[in-house]
């Protein structure tokens, strides 16, 4: 807690479009996970709150993808517990935590129309969602494509437009798992340059990526996760700098981690 | 013996000559199995999503269930609303027997679980690739359902088809609570039934034949309907 | 947008579909009446010949439900119908001893007939002993297709059976095959199986799938085939249209109705002779 605080800054006006209420922090308290006799979460204290972006390292199995789930309420912990804003997740809330999957899920009707829904769902009035799905999409540079079939859309424009459905009714915090990680460089850029706007929009993001390259890019902080526990949790240049544990020192050369 | 040709010949001058009383049976069972397809989706539709999305102790049974009952004999559907509709049964008052609206309501009974069913099926393919993500957008379970029937709409309609050639094809129910009685409750399939006992084989077939065309029509404009959809809301 | 207009307006469509399906067809016109009846009345076109002239008369339209009849007096039974017109007496007498019906009327009678393969395996063509008929076939062991469905035509076979003293049920499925279905569907089985059968003249003569079948026995007393009119019981089934369905009984008994009866010809030949007292 006191670490985020440090890398929050000056605290960003809260936008109340999405849910009303405050989400954040969005805090995680004896995170406990287990899957057929395996402890996939092992015990995770974590709490994000201000502004600035995490990046969430390690390597696959590390956790890192289902510490966000959790955060997200997606899924639920066998132990601990997971607040937004000292109160358990809640659908009223839901559209404050933005997430952007890996592979993005377009429904079945323009991309317009995908923005659309998602602002329905956090309780836009209709006549106000069209502006609104229409900026979102402007600046994610996909104005020229708002009136397209969504699923027709390339991979690298279908994350384009999931990342603006979900910042449309801007979020106090957005969760990315690995959204990237599919695309090509100029996608990715793209993406990148999205969420740094939304960052300094004042969203809190946590951004869970196996790129070493985009962590350096983007990360005010980082966690360093390996078998369902964080092992290091700092500032973004120190960790780059030296990381205090072997493990995120191994993996930062590249060296396999196991 | 009767022979095939002449069955076609006698069903392309049915059609020709656009009989009268073939054009009230024709559209009779249109009437009647269109009827029930539609009142079997507004039941159906949400029923099968609803299934599909919920989680809840002995959900493996309703869903064995809801298959079998699409293998539902028309006889015994017939025989249970038979049951249900005579004077002498529970809804007697109603004075429904050997009506159109007993034979929607038998058809309704047989077509609802293969809706439902398929329904079920087509929404739980769906729902493993959207469920996170609208979970994500805070949607509650109404609003899962609402969602996922829409993305399916595609499927759905070859569904109501599937329902639709299983009413319109169907004979054991609707002879029982319909009573096969001339201009009141006469549909293709029993006047087939009727000629057969007559004898006359090669109307038989021929009515049969005009039935294929009918529902191939059906099929084509469901087509049309599909891209139509596809067009209309972006595929 | 598109997506709710649609919806909305499927849903619109889904009901009004919905509601004309369920509406009744002549929304006002109750002045008709449900005959339960058996296939030989309607195969043979007997109905379709005479309603037309009832119904000009008196305006009543006549529904006719045409099945064995054992269903039909089921049916009725049940309440299910306002008059019964069928062929077994016996039966009859038992509906009305029921309660179910108000009294029992003879209508008119034809007779039933042996049909069977020209080849004539039990060697009967050109007899008129029926039981005699029946005990050659058993003997032959040719093949015999029964109806097998409790109807009026098949309670008439197993009495000849009886009388021949023959158990045909220890042969079902070997010689004696029960198709356990109409008339129609049983003269097309014994075309198609090359068997004899029972079966009324009306049916008979009307049928138009004979293939190979013609008539071997006939002329015997014991073939005679009653037919009787049943008004149902008005007082055990409040529903029941006593006023119309006894118009319709009366007319049938009346001068005027035997002698449409009589009129009826296929193939000029008469196929029903009137005989109410």
């Amino acid at each position: 807690m006191s670490e985020a605080a440090a890398i929050a800054g000056s605290v960003a006006p809260v936008r109340t479009l999405a849910g009303g209420s405050a989400v954040l922090p969005i805090a995680g308290e004896g995170l406990v996970v287990r899957r057929g006799g395996r402890i996939l979460i092992d015990g995770i204290d974590a709490a994000f709150e201000g502004h600035g972006i995490t990046v969430v390292l390690g390597a696959n199995g590390a956790g890192k993808s289902l510490l966000l789930r959790l955060l997200a309420g997606l899924v639920k912990p066998d132990g601990g517990a997971v607040t937004w804003a000292g109160r358990p997740p809640d659908r009223g809330r839901a559209l404050g935590v933005g997430f952007v999957f890996q592979r993005p899920v377009m429904l079945r009707r323009t991309a317009i129309a995908n923005v659309r829904y998602a602002l329905k769902a956090a309780g836009v009035p209709r006549s106000e969602r069209d502006a609104i799905a229409r900026r979102a999409l402007q600046d994610a540079g996909l104005e020229a494509l708002a009136d397209w079939p969504a699923r027709l859309l390339s991979g690298g424009e279908q994350q384009r437009v999931a990342l603006a459905r979900a910042l449309a009714p801007a979020p106090q915090a957005l969760l990315l798992d690995e959204p990237t990680s599919n695309l090509d460089p100029a996608s990715t850029l793209a993406i990148e340059n999205l969420v740094g706007l939304a960052r300094e929009a004042g969203t809190r993001i946590v951004h869970v990526t196996h790129d070493l390259g985009q962590a350096r890019r983007l990360a005010d902080e980082v966690i360093f996760m390996h078998g369902g526990r964080i092992v290091e949790r700092a500032p973004a240049q120190s960790f780059f700098d030296g990381p205090s544990s072997g493990r995120a020192q191994a993996f930062l050369e590249g060296r396999i981690v196991l | 013996m009767q022979d095939l040709g002449g069955a076609f010949a006698q069903a392309l001058w049915l059609i020709i000559e656009l009989d009268r009383d073939l054009v009230e049976i024709v559209g009779l069972s249109l009437r009647v199995s269109l009827s029930a397809v539609l009142l079997a989706a507004l039941i159906g539709f949400p029923l099968g999503a609803a299934i599909a999305v919920a989680r809840f102790p002995g959900r493996g049974v309703v869903v064995a269930a809801l298959n079998t009952f699409m293998g539902l004999p028309p006889v015994v559907v017939g025989l249970l609303i038979y049951v249900l509709l005579s004077r002498a049964g529970p809804l007697g008052e109603l004075g429904l027997l050997y009506t159109p609206s007993a034979m929607v309501v038998a058809q309704t009974v047989l077509v609802t679980p293969i809706v439902a069913a398929l329904t079920r099926q087509t929404v739980e393919d769906l729902r493993g690739e959207y469920e996170e993500q609208l979970h994500a957008f805070g949607v509650g379970a109404g609003g899962l359902v609402a969602t996922l029937l829409w993305e399916a709409r595609l499927s759905l309609v070859t569904v109501l088809l599937a329902g639709f050639g299983r009413a319109v094809a169907e004979v054991g129910a609707v002879i029982i609570v319909g009573g096969n009685i001339n201009h009141v409750t006469r549909v293709m399939t029993t006047a087939i039934a009727l000629e057969t006992s007559k004898g006359d084989l090669e109307l038989a077939l021929g009515l049969g034949i005009v039935l294929l065309v009918i529902v191939l029509v059906i099929n084509g404009l469901a087509s049309g309907l599909r891209s139509a959809v596809a067009q209309a809301s972006h595929v | 947008m598109i997506r709710r207009t649609l919806l909305r307006g499927m849903f619109a469509a889904a009901l009004l579909a919905a509601a004309w399906g369920l509406t009744p067809a002549q929304a006002e016109d109750d002045n008709f009446i449900i005959v339960q009846s058996t296939t030989s009345t309607q195969n043979s076109g007997l109905l379709d010949y005479l309603l037309p002239m009832f119904t000009e008369k008196t305006g009543i339209e006549v529904r006719v439900v045409a099945v064995g009849t054992g269903q039909a007096i089921n049916n009725a039974a049940n309440g299910d119908g306002d008059v019964l017109l069928v062929h077994a007496k016996p039966a009859e007498e038992a509906f009305v001893a029921e309660g179910n019906g108000v009294e029992r009327f003879d209508l008119m009678y034809n007779d039933f007939v042996i049909v069977g393969p020209s080849a004539d395996p039990a060697g009967i063509a050109g007899t008129s002993d029926p039981v005699a008929a029946l005990q050659a076939i058993a003997a032959s062991g040719a093949t015999f297709a029964s109806r097998g469905d409790d109807s009026g035509t098949n309670k008439a076979e197993l009495k000849l059976w009886q009388a021949a003293g023959v158990d045909p049920a220890s042969a079902s499925g070997d010689w004696y095959r029960e198709t356990g279905s109409g008339m129609g569907a049983t003269l097309n089985a014994a075309a198609g199986m090359g068997a004899y059968t029972l079966t009324d003249r009306a049916t008979w003569v009307a049928f138009e799938n004979k293939g190979d079948l013609e008539i071997v026995t006939q002329g015997d007393p014991a073939l005679f085939n009653q037919y009787g009119v049943i008004l149902v019981n008005p007082e055990k089934f409040p529903s029941v249209k006593a006023d119309q369905g006894q118009q319709f009984i009366d007319w049938l008994l009346s001068d005027e109705g035997q002698a449409a009866i009589a009129s009826f010809q296929v193939n000029g030949q008469q196929l029903f002779f009137p005989n109410a007292q």
